[in-house]
């Protein structure tokens, strides 16, 4: 029998190989409620969304621990067409669309309405002939409910974006017997007025009793629409409140709240106090796909660690990117008082730039390649370093004297100098992966993601080594990442980009709630910022 | 409509189908060139295009799913010459001994197709490449077939195998008593301007009819038949019609109507699988295999059905090839070796691309791209004064026009991901004025 909740995911576990990604999470939705999932990157909802789904991704890798119930009867989901059976339907964030074909055609993708023929009956249901009248009238239904008054027959390729994302929901709807949906940000390509248009259609499904699951990064979007709202962290259920009973204060210290406790200790960090500019940048737009900079002004002081925070896809690794001339980009760069070109990685590197890419094993490193040929590689290109005699050779001794002298420095664990970089553990690798940015001798270093995909003993060490170089060498230091703890260990301060641009500046001591509420794209008062 | 949309039209159009003019322009001064008598002319391109249409039709299924040129129909081929030698061994003659082979050929082809659609699966994004390599494999493969396993291990008569030794022999006889010659051409052939009269009257025909079962508009129904009756009018001139009666020497142009209503039928089959669930899985995995997916359609199997079917017809297209006007002999190691290469070229020719084509871009291909055949060698020799060279040229033509379209593909897709990128910064550009 049909319960209180039309969802439930009691304790749901799921671990890839050691690493736990989802710790005893429960989710339980009601019949025509919005419910909604918030949480950082990493945090955890993409992997439950995938369980509820029956992704392959997670029945290949050791399905899950805990139950799921859907509408008071235990089940498992072993696929999404298991799901779109039992009534879960999504709407995704990249469109899943086939833009040559009409909104109708892709609103009855595989579902189509056809008329059996003599031959059909021989040969099967795959022979049987498109009733495109009755497919368009079903269509119009669909459309007319999410409030859309296009034509049915159009093409798909030639509309609007916030179109495409309603034509999704319609196709959605027209599904029979859908309990519940899932909308995965779905008002992150929109407009306001298209986000508002959104809000008000998933307000009218839900009052026609399929329950809601919005996830979704902008809290104020939350209050508007929502009942009730869950919220992840690390893997693990935090806390789930109604709406009338939490404040978006609370939410976004919920979302981020990881006190000072898991703060990485970093010996040696001084703090500096200097106005004079190193890095001006106005109006940067840069054209990186997934990562757009649509307008970034920044300022970074000579002898500073700045961090550059924020949600995935919202723009942050596009900067160093665009600044190095690694993506198209436009807008005006200063480094030092000096005009710096865009769209030329040699000249920004000549100019005294240089740049560890969050792309460790695809830009970085040639993995073949040894530790002192990686080191020394940039230098030879771009500064003829490393290069002696008559006939400009590469020059074996000092190269090896070089990477030998970095090794100690940044205590890279290896066999030797001579050892291919393939076969280094991943700190290790972004160790040389500095270390050959430092070859270049920049005065300026963007460092993006440095601690991806390495353990913590390794993240310590890198970050200690960051933070050394910036106080002996008094390099200016951008650092880019994900992790906004790491940031708040080593930084003088911490610019959250939300959008493609920068929503503001914070100490490293801010509160949770700021940080939450500037990652979210909300104003931040004044207090906390920098 | 606006002089610069029309302006705009026209570019686009002469952009899209550059390879085509192109060709037009080549084969109108090849026949001019040549210098050959435009009866012999014509007859040849009638027959050539009669005999190799269906196989080039037989690429449209893949194209449209998304797997590119299906070079692999050379399998096909040999499928089909596998029945073909099966049929010439039981010495079982005429349309009979055609629907025998063609019944071979149906589980060989749907067989070898199962087995290219698994293997080019693997392989998503380079199917072109693929198909091509795997027909050049398939070649040993049947060689061996064909020298040592029939004869020794299948046994074979006398009248088809190597004397003194196993194996088939080089060349087989297809007229004479083995009688598949002319098999399905020869059962009807009506003059030409007889059967372009009729062809006119059944286009009037059927469009009055869709038109009065309100099925089309009566400017589509007005256009059609103005464009038929010019058309018989245009070939009633005498200047025209006398190279078809072959009034001025040369001989009467026929037109075997059998295995063109076969053609026909595989244009039909071809328009109306479209039509069906099946057909709208092949376009949904044509354009989008994710979104595909994620529909719940079974992508990989819906490919490998549309490579079976290609298969399929690819067999039969190469037996309606063999029994052909002017062919007469089956070259037992030699006669699948090109198909795929020139049928691949054609469609391409006719304005196709690796992910589009129709019926009629396969029909106006294969006939331009045999015109250019046909004039080659005498325009050549007329040019150059060596026949020889025109020999070349027609290598030249068919990989040198399969490298432009790929190159064309490759090239319309980066100006198509740049316009795109275009879109989405003015896209952005505009929310940013509006937020200011």
């Amino acid at each position: 029998m049909a319960g209180e909740y039309i969802l439930e995911m009691n304790d749901i576990t799921k671990e890839y190989g050691s690493n736990a990604v989802l710790k005893n999470v429960t989710l339980k939705i009601r019949p025509g409620e919005i419910h909604a999932l918030l949480g950082e990157n990493g945090a955890g909802k993409s992997t439950l969304m995938n369980v509820l789904f029956g992704m392959p991704v997670i029945h290949s890798t050791g399905g899950f621990k805990g139950e799921v119930i859907v509408d008071g009867e235990k089940t498992k989901i072993m696929s999404p067409m298991d799901a779109m059976t039992k009534g879960i339907g999504m709407v995704h964030q990249e469109f899943m669309l086939i833009p040559g074909f009409t909104i109708t055609e892709n609103i009855k993708l595989n579902r189509e309405i056809s008329k059996p023929w003599p031959i059909s009956r021989v040969l099967g249901k795959e022979l049987e002939i498109l009733d495109m009248p009755a497919m368009a009238a079903d269509a119009r239904k669909a459309l007319d409910s999410v409030g859309i008054g296009i034509d049915e027959y159009a093409l798909v390729g030639g509309l609007p974006v916030g179109y495409m994302q309603f034509v999704e929901i319609a196709r959605e709807i027209d599904k029979s017997g859908m309990k519940l949906l899932v909308f995965d940000e779905p008002t992150a390509v929109l407009t306001e007025s298209e986000a508002q248009q959104l809000i008000k259609v998933m307000k009218d499904i839900a009052a026609r009793g399929i329950a809601i699951i919005f996830i979704t990064h902008r809290l104020d979007e939350v209050m508007n629409a929502c009942d009730n709202i869950t919220i992840l962290r690390d893997g693990q259920l935090v806390a789930t409140r109604k709406k009338t009973e939490t404040s978006v204060e609370e939410l976004a210290a919920l979302m981020i709240g990881r006190g000072e406790d898991s703060m990485i200790q970093i010996q040696g960090k001084v703090k500096h106090e200097s106005d004079a500019i190193a890095l001006k940048v106005r109006d940067l737009w840069v054209d990186m796909p997934g990562e757009a900079v649509k307008g970034i002004d920044l300022d970074v002081r000579e002898g500073e660690i700045i961090g550059i925070g924020g949600l995935a896809g919202q723009g942050k690794i596009g900067l160093p990117n665009g600044v190095m001339g690694l993506y198209p980009a436009e807008g005006e760069v200063e480094l030092f008082g000096q005009k710096l070109p865009l769209n030329n990685p040699k000249a920004a590197l000549n100019a005294g730039l240089a740049m560890v890419s969050e792309d460790r094993r695809g830009v970085g490193l040639l993995l073949d390649q040894s530790i002192e040929d990686n080191i020394a590689f940039n230098a030879m290109q771009v500064h003829n370093d490393f290069l002696g005699g008559f006939l400009k050779l590469k020059s074996a001794r000092s190269i090896r004297a070089y990477a030998n002298e970095m090794i100690r420095e940044l205590d890279i664990r290896c066999t030797s100098a001579a050892q291919p970089t393939g076969q280094l553990s991943g700190g290790n690798q972004q160790k040389v992966c500095i270390a050959r940015a430092l070859a270049l001798k920049p005065k300026f270093l963007f460092v993006s993601e440095p601690t991806r995909g390495i353990d913590i003993g390794a993240k310590q060490l890198v970050l200690e080594t960051l933070v050394r170089l910036n106080r002996e060498q008094k390099l200016t230091i951008v650092i880019v990442s994900s992790e906004l703890q790491e940031l708040r260990s080593i930084c003088d301060r911490i610019a959250i980009v939300s959008e493609g641009r920068i929503n503001c500046i914070l100490r490293p001591d801010s509160s949770d709630a700021s940080f939450g509420l500037a990652m979210s794209g909300a104003k931040v008062n004044g207090g906390d910022l920098a | 409509m606006t002089n610069r949309n029309i302006g705009k039209t026209v570019t686009d159009n002469l952009k899209k189908y550059a390879v085509t003019y192109l060709f037009i322009a080549i084969s109108v001064l090849f026949i001019i060139v040549s210098g050959l008598d435009m009866n012999y002319v014509c007859s040849q391109l009638l027959l050539r295009l009669n005999r190799n249409a269906f196989i080039v039709l037989a690429l449209i299924i893949p194209i449209i799913a998304g797997m590119g040129i299906n070079f692999a129909i050379t399998i096909g081929a040999m499928a089909a010459q596998i029945g073909l030698l099966l049929t010439i061994n039981w010495k079982i003659t005429g349309f009979t001994g055609i629907l025998v082979a063609a019944a071979i050929t149906l589980p060989l082809a749907l067989f070898f197709g199962f087995l290219i659609g698994k293997l080019l699966n693997k392989m998503k994004g380079q199917e072109t490449i693929g198909s091509l390599i795997l027909g050049y494999f398939a070649n040993g493969a049947y060689q061996l077939l064909f020298l040592f396993i029939f004869g020794s291990i299948i046994p074979l008569n006398d009248n088809v195998t190597i004397v003194g030794s196993s194996g088939v022999q080089n060349t087989l006889n297809l007229t004479g008593s083995t009688g598949l010659y002319m098999a399905v051409d020869g059962i009807l052939q009506v003059p030409f301007m007889i059967s372009l009269y009729v062809l006119c009257a059944a286009i009037i025909l059927w469009s009055v009819v869709k038109y009065l079962r309100k099925k089309t508009s009566v400017h589509k129904m007005v256009t059609s038949i103005a464009i038929a009756a010019v058309i018989a009018i245009v070939f009633s001139i005498p200047a025209i019609s006398n190279i078809f009666n072959g009034a001025n020497g040369g001989r009467k142009i026929t037109v075997p109507v059998v295995t063109w209503i076969f053609v026909l039928l595989l244009c039909v089959f071809n328009t109306f699988i479209m039509k069906t669930r099946l057909g709208q899985k092949f376009r949904a995995v044509g354009q989008n295999r994710t979104v595909a997916n994620s529909s719940g359609i079974n992508v990989d199997r819906t490919r490998v059905i549309a490579i079976m079917i290609s298969t399929v017809l690819a067999g039969w297209g190469q037996i309606l090839f063999m029994q052909s006007d002017g062919i007469g002999t089956f070259q037992t190691y030699a006669a699948h070796e090109q198909v795929g290469l020139y049928a691949g070229a054609a469609i391409l020719v006719g304005g196709a691309s690796i992910d589009r084509a129709t019926n009629l871009q396969a029909l106006i291909g294969t006939f331009l791209f045999h015109s250019l055949f046909i004039t080659a060698q005498s325009a050549a020799s007329n040019l150059f004064g060596d026949a020889a060279v025109g020999e070349y040229f027609r290598a030249f033509l068919s990989y040198g026009v399969i490298a432009l379209a790929l190159v064309l593909y490759a090239w319309r897709g980066a100006q198509q991901r740049k316009a795109d990128s275009l879109r989405l910064e003015s896209d952005n550009n505009a929310k940013a004025a509006k937020k200011k």
